[in-house]
């Protein structure tokens, strides 16, 4: 049956733009650099558009994925296998909201080479879906590593001071991880014949083809090693601030945004359901790195004294609730997990957005620089305000679901970890809190501040959509928990009948030995 | 009965060759290359066709020489490449004195070389066809004769070439003396049945595969590559790091695992180890170049180790890995080799990596095309060298080589940053000294039909991989 290859068209959109751009857009002049912003504008809303099409089409209370497109490609198993479930939706969706935004970030930030500039956005957008759709393992992959070139070019071209170093760091550093995984790739597809990855799910519950447990904790640790570095979880997350601080402002947004979700991603539709048996027993070692990162990387944040690294520590805490979330193999967990990478997605963009604001104007991310900007700017008071809430979060924005969420589900699986995990909460309010009271209350004092304008209607316009959808998160989370219930219902459905299997494997497996002695 | 239609192509090009030596000889004294360098061209496409329509699997001269699928996609490459090495050097040859109608001439014997390595199924038969191949090569080398640079190399090249050939020769003997023959298929029915190969045997194995090793240039023989890159005239050094290459690596195969095939347990460590050594040392050498010549080397020689990963496997798997990274490379290196080329200040070639500095603004085209053979050749997705790297690890891993594997990875981590360097310093750094324009038609146009060839070979990697996948099962009866 020909069906429209809608999350294909959403997927290539922004490259079909990147290519307009490319080719028709010529010179360097004023003119033509506002054609390359309104084509990237118009490409990455109309991608934007084209995705709210997937969303009215998907059809919720079904884990199966919808929309399937599948082509020869390579051939003998690996195929271009696109389709969507429950938990790529929101993250797509996630994708196509920000990309509009960043683009609008950028529009004055970014005076020269503006057209390469675009043209590597819009070319990570695509990347950026195309992992989140993406049904094939070597297609994910392909996706998931590609997003290294253009992130590399935006940071080591647009960025900072020391963009030079922090972008070979970032490229070095997640490439190293993703090599360990292709490998670990290249066996599972020699070991199944095929790189899809439903088939590959339903094997691990499936007695005959069920990757034996030792094999399995091999494979978990080379995915591990991947996702890990993208996530990032502690101690690999130092390639974080390094790229964080140096990226151009909408870089940021993005690699918070975004990239660090694929990380997650990568757990809950690699490593929980391919491999349950060593998920389960690597659980201990990921709780016990997220709760290092939970309190640590927040005492970290607490010190800094450049907005972004804060901003950037911070991050990590956050995906440190991600993880445990992930590995409690219970539904709130694991629901809550994905809900704080949607909220962490949104509020640390705005977060990141917010310091761009202030950056624009004044050039430094020093936060000892700033101070009572409330007298001149309240209504970027306002927004700073609503993120930092958000941020610590505070019941009715889009931090407080997720967080709520995971702790329950931490609880259900580990008191020790839920209660540690509360002292991150915390301490993410005293952090939050200390970088909003030292930027935006005291008094002003510093000349320089006095003649800082407030947002312009271009950055309303930025800001307003991302407090929209915080807000919306908090008070009706339902809207996006029940696109992803079934799949996570599933998920962990799916878990336990893998753990089951494996229970049910052991004592028949010690019976043939003891027969075999007779 | 000897079938001769079998060998038309090298026949072809033996009788080209000579009337192009004639139409060069009686040309006036002084005159352009031009037209014996098109001839020339014309004549290696004129081969491509004879090769492309042969078919079938056949062997003549009394078993010295083997027509097969392997053979014939080898040579597609070899003749490729050298028509590409031909056309790169246009501009260069007339800039630099080398104008001398000799020039296409010596590549076009060279790759009749080439073309009887590849086709080689006898002991004497691969010792003819490598010395053909060589002789030019060592000319080639110390073309630019009134440079002491080059004729350092040139000299260099050939002392070690010889030393090379006689261990070749060496191990030849030992293998003729233990099996009683020197044609492939005679070796491998005399080893039929034995577990074991006798101690003889294997110390003719290891000379054998040290001579080869020294060809494709891999650790622990790999000492001459960047002294010679370096030293020789660049477009003699992009001729040597594509068609020589491709034919002493395909040739290399086809010599492990035609007569030695049933006894891999005996000689995969040693290549193992090559492959391993040349990997890291690939990797880690060239951080600290500074000209891109010398870089290319050690790239060469990192990248050989990739391919002899497939060569460890020793599988039919392994082999297609190793087709479609020659192909890749082939592609890639032509590229790179036509962004080396258009490094000029004014009428001075320059080659340090410093002076692409800022190329992205002086020259987009060429910084684009440049970027994308370097994120290529450090093994980004979805550039095609990552497909190359994919499928010898792939060969790798089902034959169970996981450290060999992981070595490899890991290793082209560190390689992955001297080609980012490259990047950094095009796009990152502001430009200094700009480099000349224009660059030239004929680079302009090699680099824009690699460039395409490589970044747009995710799409459809299938007709290259089943293509590579039929000739490696020549090998594997």
């Amino acid at each position: 049956m020909f069906a429209f290859p809608l999350l294909s068209i959403v997927t290539f959109a922004p490259l079909v733009g990147a290519l307009i751009i490319l080719l028709f857009v010529r010179g360097d002049d004023a003119d033509a650099q506002k054609n390359v912003r309104w084509g990237a504008l118009f490409a990455a809303t109309g991608t934007f558009l084209l995705s709210l099409i997937i969303w009215g089409r998907f059809e919720y209370g079904t884990a199966d994925l919808q929309m399937v497109e599948e082509v020869d490609w390579i051939g003998t198993g690996i195929n271009y296998r696109m389709g969507i479930d429950g938990i790529s939706l929101p993250l797509v969706l996630l994708t196509t909201f920000l990309m509009p935004l960043c683009i609008l970030a950028s529009w004055e930030a970014i005076k020269v080479r503006v057209k390469e500039y675009m043209i590597a956005f819009l070319l990570m957008e695509t990347l950026m879906i195309g992992v989140f759709c993406a049904q094939d393992l070597l297609l994910f992959y392909l996706f998931f590593e590609a997003g290294l070139i253009p992130m590399f070019l935006i940071i080591g071209i647009w960025g900072g001071g020391r963009r030079i170093y922090a972008s070979f760091k970032f490229f070095l550093y997640t490439l190293l991880g993703s090599v360990l995984m292709l490998l670990a790739i290249l066996w599972i597809y020699f070991d199944a014949g095929t790189t899809s990855i439903p088939a590959l799910t339903a094997q691990a519950i499936d007695p005959d083809k069920a990757i034996p447990a030792n094999i399995q904790g091999w494979l978990w640790l080379a995915f591990f090693a991947s996702f890990a570095v993208k996530m990032p979880m502690w101690p690999v997350h130092t390639w974080l601030p390094d790229a964080h601080v140096e990226a151009p402002t909408a870089g940021s947004v993005i690699l918070a945004g975004v990239l660090l979700k694929m990380g997650g991603y990568g757990f809950i539709r690699f490593s929980l359901p391919m491999f349950p048996i060593a998920s389960m027993d690597f659980a201990p070692l990921v709780f016990g790195l997220s709760v290092i990162a939970v309190i640590y990387t927040s005492l970290v944040a607490l010190v800094q004294e450049d907005m972004k690294k804060l901003i950037a520590y911070s991050s990590v805490a956050h995906m440190g609730f991600v993880t445990i979330g992930l590995f409690t193999f219970n539904v709130q967990g694991i629901e809550g997990a994905m809900f704080v990478m949607l909220a962490h997605g949104l509020i640390s963009g705005a977060l990141f957005l917010c310091v761009g604001v202030v950056y624009d104007r004044l050039h430094t991310r020093e936060i000892a620089r700033y101070g009572g900007l409330v007298e001149r700017m309240p209504r970027y008071a306002f927004i700073f305000m609503l993120m930092t809430m958000a941020s610590v979060g505070l019941p009715g924005t889009a931090g407080f679901v997720g967080e709520f969420l995971a702790i329950v589900g931490a609880f259900e699986a580990n008191t020790w970890v839920a209660l540690l995990m509360t002292t991150g909460v915390i301490l993410g309010a005293a952090y939050a809190l200390l970088l909003y009271r030292r930027v935006v209350f005291g008094k002003l004092e510093k000349e320089d501040l006095k003649a800082m304008t407030d947002l312009s209607p271009r950055e309303i316009l930025i800001f307003a959509p991302i407090a929209v959808a915080v807000i919306w998160l908090g008070v009706y989370p339902s809207s996006f928990l029940d696109i992803m219930e079934p799949s996570i219902t599933y998920l962990v459905e799916h878990h336990n009948a893998a753990i089951a299997l494996d229970a049910a494997m052991q004592p028949a497996g010690a019976e043939t030995l003891g027969a075999a002695k007779h | 009965m000897h079938d001769f239609a079998i060998a038309l192509p090298e026949i072809f090009l033996a009788v080209a060759a000579m009337a192009l030596l004639m139409i060069g000889v009686f040309q006036k004294p002084g005159s352009d290359m031009g037209l014996v360098s098109w001839l020339g061209v014309l004549s290696l496409a004129v081969a491509l066709v004879l090769v492309v329509t042969g078919e079938g699997d056949s062997v003549s001269f009394a078993g010295l020489f083997v027509v097969d699928s392997f053979a014939r996609f080898a040579k597609v490459l070899i003749l490729i490449g050298s028509a590409a090495a031909i056309v790169l050097s246009q501009g260069f040859v007339r800039r630099e004195g080398m104008n001398r109608f000799e020039y296409p001439v010596l590549i076009l014997i060279a790759t009749l070389g080439m073309l009887m390595m590849v086709s080689a199924n006898d002991l004497i038969s691969l010792y003819m066809g490598i010395e053909l191949q060589s002789l030019p090569l060592y000319v080639l080398a110390a073309f630019k004769r009134d440079s002491t640079r080059t004729t350092e190399a040139g000299l260099k090249y050939f002392v070690l070439g010889a030393l090379s050939s006689g261990m070749l020769l060496y191990g030849c003997s030992m293998i003729y003396g233990f099996t009683g023959s020197t044609t492939f298929g005679d070796i491998a029915n005399v080893m039929q049945g034995q577990d074991k190969a006798g101690i003889g045997l294997v110390i003719g194995i290891v000379f054998l595969s040290a001579g080869l090793a020294f060809k494709v240039s891999a650790v622990p023989f790999h000492m001459w590559t960047p002294d010679v890159y370096e030293g020789a005239p660049s477009p003699v050094t992009a001729f040597f790091a594509t068609a020589p290459k491709v034919a002493a690596l395909a040739m290399f195969l086809r010599a492990m695992l035609e007569p030695f095939g049933g006894m891999e347990a005996d000689w995969r460590q040693i290549i193992w180890l090559i492959s391993v050594l040349s990997m890291l040392l690939g990797a880690f050498a060239a951080i600290g170049q500074h000209n891109i010549k010398r870089l290319m080397a050690y790239s060469s020689i990192g990248h050989v180790g990739y391919a002899l990963v497939g060569l460890t496997a020793a599988t039919s798997e392994g082999v297609r890995g190793v087709l479609v990274y020659l192909t890749i490379y082939l592609v890639m290196n032509i590229g790179t080799f036509a962004c080396i080329l258009a490094m000029r200040r004014g009428d001075r070639m320059v080659e340090s990596i410093d002076d692409l500095r800022g190329l992205a603004k002086t020259h987009k085209g060429m910084a684009m095309a440049l970027a994308i053979f370097m994120f290529s050749l450090a093994g980004v997705p979805p550039l095609a060298g990552f497909f190359g790297k994919f499928y010898v690890f792939m060969a790798a891993i089902n034959a169970g080589l996981y450290y060999l594997a992981v070595i490899g990875v890991l290793a082209s981590v560190v390689g992955a940053f001297y080609y980012l360097r490259i990047i950094k310093i095009m796009y990152f750094d502001e430009p200094t000294e700009p480099l000349s324009k224009p660059i030239g038609v004929e680079l302009g146009a090699l680099m824009a039909i690699t460039a395409f060839l490589t970044a747009a070979f995710f799409v459809v990697p299938g007709i290259l991989v089943d293509g590579a996948a039929v000739a490696a099962g020549s090998l594997f009866p």
